[in-house]
């Protein structure tokens, strides 16, 4: 595929080609309106709300048996629902952080790709979120995790990272909701705006608050937004570093070493990155967003991707190195463990797709291919999943003492809430697709003003 | 009331953000000064050219953070040392390093809750009625097109010399609204 730039070498790098603003609106706001592919998207929502229901019937069961059915039993107590929280806690932190940080370096190819990345943070944050609770054991009891005055006279253990990560969590989707919401208000009025039925009108008209874009407004709007946005980066960072602080500040081989939180935001937005770049594509194939979701909107992702990969990389390098140079036996046999022990295809699964694969995005060629791109980034969605699971697991399953060491499989009801999980996630964004402006109206706007100013300036158009 | 007596505020209508800016700033220098700008997306410098003074958000934010990070330090010093104190290895109850996590998610929080409520309270939204809705025309505000409202109440509408200024300007359209 040529480069877009190629064309005419001395113009400014156009992220979106000019087009009326026009077309923007009648391109995103139509689709909620007048939504193109019904057929195609009540399959996906039965499918998906099919996984959901699994999820439902495996936690309905869960309370009723007990967390005796997962293959969880001593040493192993963290398994495949840790990984899927702490994966899901991943995605779910990357979207904010691509967003706001994006924002605020001023980078303005985001504005494309901001509002699905938000979206999907949401979405797996509420399927993050789910695991804790249903690990308690005692899941109805969860409320104990938050302070509140109680006849048991009893408060949460604040010097616990188990406590910070209630706090986090919790505080993030709050946060997450407010920035998604009010960077979607503006859209909001140009749907109602843009609606013919009342029940659109009504809908939209609420949601929307009576936004009507007087220049006061946007002026206080976007100074709340950016200061949500300045506030989300550092909240973001704390998140996950509070969940890496799970396991760093345990004291077990494998896991207490201070690389962690680094080593996992870093992840955490390389696999969201990963995730952005898959749904980019299929969003711009299926509703044939070319001329807004553009070539060099992938190949930006595709440099991201690699970099974030990149930095992930050197944790694996730092955090292997950091076990063998520390001379512990226990850190020592704990890293050979996961090199050859029984669990080493989760740490080669990792290394392999999260390193190996992500080395063909040094070429535009492949950045520049949606398919490559796609099977890069789901490749990197699976490998820090691997990672997850080796993290967990492989520490757990050789304790100190040979006397407790174990061994772990997962049972069908693991992985029905996994699937369960990505089912609702699937089922979530569906109803986003269908219902709210996929793609940032007035951002992509904005963009297009500037083009056209630069366009006026540039001496050879 | 007949309607001719109705005040009648005035919408004019621009193609570009450019030419919106400079019909305002034109507009306000003829002595206009109960003015409002409509656009689909933030212009830079619109606010300032119809005259709108600084905002206290920040102060709403600063306000909130301190609240949220102050309120969640003294919550967990209350909690962990004197309602429910807890020996854990001899460490101090008091550890304010284990305190920072949950006292900066609180900030966070305080801080974007005051600043969106302070923004909605500036905003002076919720809102669903505004006579600007009245405009047939006022969809596009939200679409492609930039409108510069000049309220019925402003005196300079009714001197011949200030309806003047307003047919050079450029508008598209000039529309009538009943306000």
């Amino acid at each position: 595929m040529a480069d877009e730039r190629a064309i005419n070498p001395q113009a400014p790098a156009q992220t979106v080609p000019l087009q009326p603003y026009a077309s923007v609106s009648d391109q995103i706001a139509m689709i909620p309106l007048h939504y193109p592919l019904r057929r195609r998207w009540l399959i996906g929502l039965g499918i998906s709300a099919l996984f959901t229901g699994l999820l439902v019937v495996a936690i309905g069961y869960l309370f009723y048996a007990g967390v005796g059915i997962w293959g969880i039993n001593s040493p192993v107590f963290w398994g495949l629902a840790i990984a899927n929280y702490v994966w899901w806690i991943g995605l779910g932190n990357a979207g904010t952080l691509i967003s706001a940080l994006l924002l605020l370096l001023s980078q303005q190819w985001r504005n494309s790709l901001n509002r699905f990345a938000e979206a999907m943070t949401l979405f797996a944050v509420f399927c993050a979120a789910l695991f804790p609770i249903i690990h308690l054991g005692r899941p109805w009891f969860f409320y104990w995790l938050l302070p509140y005055p109680n006849v048991m006279a009893l408060w949460p253990q604040f010097r616990s990272p188990l406590v910070w990560d209630v706090f986090a969590n919790v505080i993030y989707l709050l946060v997450s909701i407010i920035f998604f919401y009010i960077g979607l208000i503006p859209d909001l009025a140009t749907v109602r705006d843009k609606a013919r039925g009342r029940v659109g009108q009504v809908f939209f008209g609420v949601l929307s608050l009576g936004w009507r874009g007087s220049a006061a407004h946007w002026q206080r709007w976007r100074r709340t937004y950016r200061f949500c946005a300045a506030l989300a980066v550092p909240l973001v960072v704390s998140v996950h570093s509070g969940v890496a602080m799970l396991f760093s500040v345990g004291q077990l081989a494998g896991w207490q070493t201070t690389i962690f939180p680094p080593y996992f935001v870093m992840g955490a937005m390389f696999s969201g990155f990963g995730v952005v770049a898959m749904i980019a594509v299929v969003l711009r194939s299926t509703f044939r967003l070319d001329s807004l979701v553009t070539i060099r909107h992938l190949d930006l992702l595709g440099k991201v991707l690699l970099a974030s990969g990149l930095m992930t990389s050197y944790g694996y390098i730092m955090d292997a190195f950091t076990a063998w140079y520390s001379g512990d036996p226990f850190e020592r046999a704990t890293l050979f463990d996961r090199f050859g022990g029984a669990y080493a295809w989760s740490y080669w699964a990792a290394v392999i797709l999260n390193f190996v694969v992500i080395q063909g995005l040094w070429f535009g060629a492949v950045r520049r291919d949606p398919m490559w791109l796609f099977f890069i980034g789901a490749s990197v969605m699976i490998g820090m999943w691997f990672e997850r699971y080796m993290l967990v697991v492989t520490t757990l399953y050789h304790d100190f003492l040979p006397s407790s060491w174990g061994w772990y499989v997962a049972t069908f009801w693991d992985w029905a809430l996994l699937a369960g999980t990505i089912g609702l996630f699937f089922f979530l964004f569906l109803l986003f697709v269908r219902f709210l402006p996929m793609i940032s109206i007035f951002e992509v706007k904005e963009v297009l003003r500037e083009e056209r100013v630069e366009a006026r300036h540039a001496p050879s158009r | 009331m007949p309607q001719a007596d109705n005040p009648r505020a005035l919408l004019l209508e621009f193609a570009t953000g450019d030419d919106l800016l400079a019909a305002a700033g034109r507009v306000r220098e003829a002595g206009y000064r109960q003015l409002d700008a409509f656009s689909p997306f933030p212009l830079e410098g619109l606010a300032e050219t119809i005259g709108d003074k600084a905002t206290r958000i920040p102060w709403f934010a600063l306000i909130g953070g301190a609240a949220g990070a102050l309120g969640g330090l003294f919550m967990q010093w209350y909690a962990n040392v004197v309602s429910y104190p807890l020996n854990i290895g001899g460490r101090p109850l008091a550890s304010w390093p284990a305190f920072i996590l949950p006292a900066f998610e609180l900030a966070v929080l305080g801080a974007v809750l005051a600043a969106v409520m302070g923004m909605l309270i500036e905003n002076g939204l919720p809102r669903l009625h505004h006579p600007v809705f009245e405009a047939e025309r006022f969809g596009c505000a939200s679409d492609d097109r930039f409108f510069l409202w000049i309220a019925s109440s402003d005196p300079h509408l009714s001197y011949p010399a200030g309806r003047a200024v307003l047919d050079d300007l450029g508008a598209v359209a000039i529309h009538e609204v009943p306000a």
